[in-house]
């Protein structure tokens, strides 16, 4: 009997959580006459709500914006990131206890506190509607967690290593480069992924600072797609299905090192 | 003794490395900031070039508005009731996925998977399944005979159901970090209590919830910040209305910027918001602090 409790609730769990995916999925395949529930599914195949989609939102480009954007993104991330950490976790100075300290507490800056400031300062440089903006304000608002996360995980990582390696005759920044880099994979891999999800999903600054339509990312398509077309509800939501398939797909084949990733980034920190 | 002196020669030169995260931050975070402060005391309404300095009334003016009030109001419950619904339930997510159980990382893998996801889309998924004609929930009402519900209207409803929105989104987060602290608790423990005659509730209450305190901290602490700056799922479904119902300080930000075009105004709001958020992370991670406990 408890085990039947535990199988059933088991179920309910998987259930309740595929709902939202199951709905969007339904309402995609059926074709603006079909004014059925939601909770029935399609009783015929077609796919010409993707199609539409796909094309009257200009997917393709967006894909490409936001490929372009995060991988620039998550690369400064990494390597800003873990170099700013490393004399951080190295060399406890007065002075870079106080860096560490600003640098780290940045964290719990909400980045749309200093939105019209922000904004403003991004007309002055030229940066509005450019991708290269774009990557420096994300970059910013990730480089906390991340030197946070390298930082701890480099304490736990003996210093013996460096000196050993300081021995052998390597300098300072060959052993980090050479030496710790290496190491800090896992730690890279929280990082790669806790930060890719947050740049690649963004949309409170892509809305502000991506204005044209040639630099719009994933999600400013899909938001100007669906306030245009929002009668069209199948329509809509073919677009949202294909806007979130390729993190669905990448988290999928890599759930192993996400869990991992983020469970590691969460309790070492 | 050694190893003290010789550390700058060891880690010699390497103060240079953490430059550019320190200039990228210094000039997207603290200049603006710093601008930010000055803008918020000016009438200043966005783009004209001129504009003049009104000192303090921005802020003054924030206590005699109604829609700031409510705002205030309405960011609260996003941060708190989120924080309060995903670390309840994350727990017991990650206490049932925990035991004996086939299948379970499959689970665990399905409850994780909309965090992953845009909170934007999210919002448009539970929009659709939330709308007053042909949403699923109304049909579901229909089908136990009662009448279909307007979810976004009125307001204090559409408050609820953002929350409830974005909890669901992220109580995986929750489970993970707990299933991570379950996992670090000995089973001694829990051998010794049961030795001692202590039920499954009580062992729940006396050992696993005090060991889970840092992940119960870890947990509070990300969904506050998370709920408090909740932006995508609000504009996804009822972009604050009715009029200012639903709106967090996020949304009535952007709206006061781009919308009003008072652009003074929306920099002291966002201040506001800031010192909010900071007190109330400052508060909690004192409580915390004195709750930690250390069974032997």
């Amino acid at each position: 009997m408890k085990t039947v409790f535990r199988y059933g609730l088991a179920v309910f769990i998987f259930l309740l959580f595929l709902i939202p995916f199951y709905m969007l999925f339904s309402l995609a395949g059926k074709t603006p006459m079909d004014t059925s529930s939601m909770w029935l599914p399609p009783r015929y195949i077609q796919f010409d709500n993707y199609l539409a989609a796909w094309n009257k939102a200009h997917l393709g480009r967006a894909l490409l914006n936001n490929a372009v954007i995060t991988a620039f993104s998550v690369f400064f991330i990494v390597g800003v990131g873990a170099a700013a950490a490393y004399p951080l976790a190295r060399k406890k100075t007065r002075r870079n206890r106080i860096v560490g300290m600003v640098l780290i507490s940045c964290l719990i800056v909400p980045p749309l506190t200093i939105l019209v400031p922000l904004y403003k300062f991004i007309v002055d440089i030229h940066g509005l509607n450019t991708r290269w903006a774009m990557v420096c304000i994300l970059v910013t608002f990730q480089l906390p967690l991340c030197i946070y996360l390298y930082k701890n995980f480099i304490q736990t990582v003996p210093a013996e290593l460096d000196e050993a390696a300081v021995i052998d005759g390597c300098g300072p920044k060959t052993t980090f480069l050479r030496i710790l880099l290496p190491l800090l994979k896992p730690a890279t891999s929280s990082v790669v992924i806790l930060c890719g999800i947050q740049v690649w999903n963004d949309y409170q600054f892509s809305v502000f600072f991506l204005q044209r339509s040639e630099v719009h990312t994933v999600a400013i398509a899909l938001s100007q797609f669906v306030s245009q077309f929002q009668n069209d509800i199948g329509l809509v939501s073919a677009g949202c299905l294909l806007g979130l398939l390729p993190m669905t797909l990448v988290y999928l084949s890599l759930q192993k090192y996400f869990v991992k990733g983020l469970s590691e980034g969460a309790v070492k920190g | 003794m050694s190893l003290r002196k010789r550390t700058p020669s060891l880690y010699g030169g390497i103060d240079s490395m953490y430059l550019p995260a320190l200039v990228m931050v210094g000039v997207f975070i603290f200049y603006p900031f710093i601008r930010g402060v000055v803008i918020s005391c000016t009438n200043w309404n966005g783009y004209s070039p001129s504009y003049k300095f009104i000192g303090l009334k921005n802020y003054l003016n924030m206590f005699t508005d109604r829609r700031v009030l409510n705002t205030v109001r309405n960011t609260l419950v996003y941060g708190l009731g989120s924080t309060v619904l995903q670390t309840v339930f994350g727990f017991l997510l990650a206490l049932f996925l925990d035991g004996r159980l086939r299948g379970k990382s499959f689970i665990r893998t399905i409850v994780y998977l909309p965090v992953i996801i845009s909170p934007l889309i999210m919002g448009y998924i539970w929009y659709f399944f939330f709308r007053y004609s042909g949403g699923a929930m109304n049909d579901v009402m229909m089908l136990i005979g009662a009448d279909p519900v307007d979810w976004f209207a009125g307001g204090r409803r559409a408050v609820r159901v953002i929350t409830g929105i974005n909890s669901f989104q992220y109580v995986g987060v929750a489970m993970i970090i707990f299933l991570a602290g379950l996992q670090s608790i000995g089973r001694h423990y829990y051998e010794a209590a049961t030795i001692d005659g202590a039920g499954r509730m009580q062992q729940i209450g006396r050992i696993t919830i005090p060991l889970l305190m840092p992940a119960i901290n870890t947990n509070v602490i990300f969904a506050v910040i998370m709920g408090m700056k909740l932006f995508d799922v609000i504009v996804a479904t009822t972009n604050g209305g009715p009029g200012y119902a639903s709106q967090s300080l996020s949304t009535m930000m952007y709206s006061l910027y781009f919308s009003a075009q008072d652009a003074g105004y929306a920099a002291a709001l966002g201040n506001l918001m800031l010192v909010i958020i900071l007190l109330l992370t400052g508060l909690l991670l004192k409580f915390f602090r004195s709750r930690e406990v250390d069974l032997v």
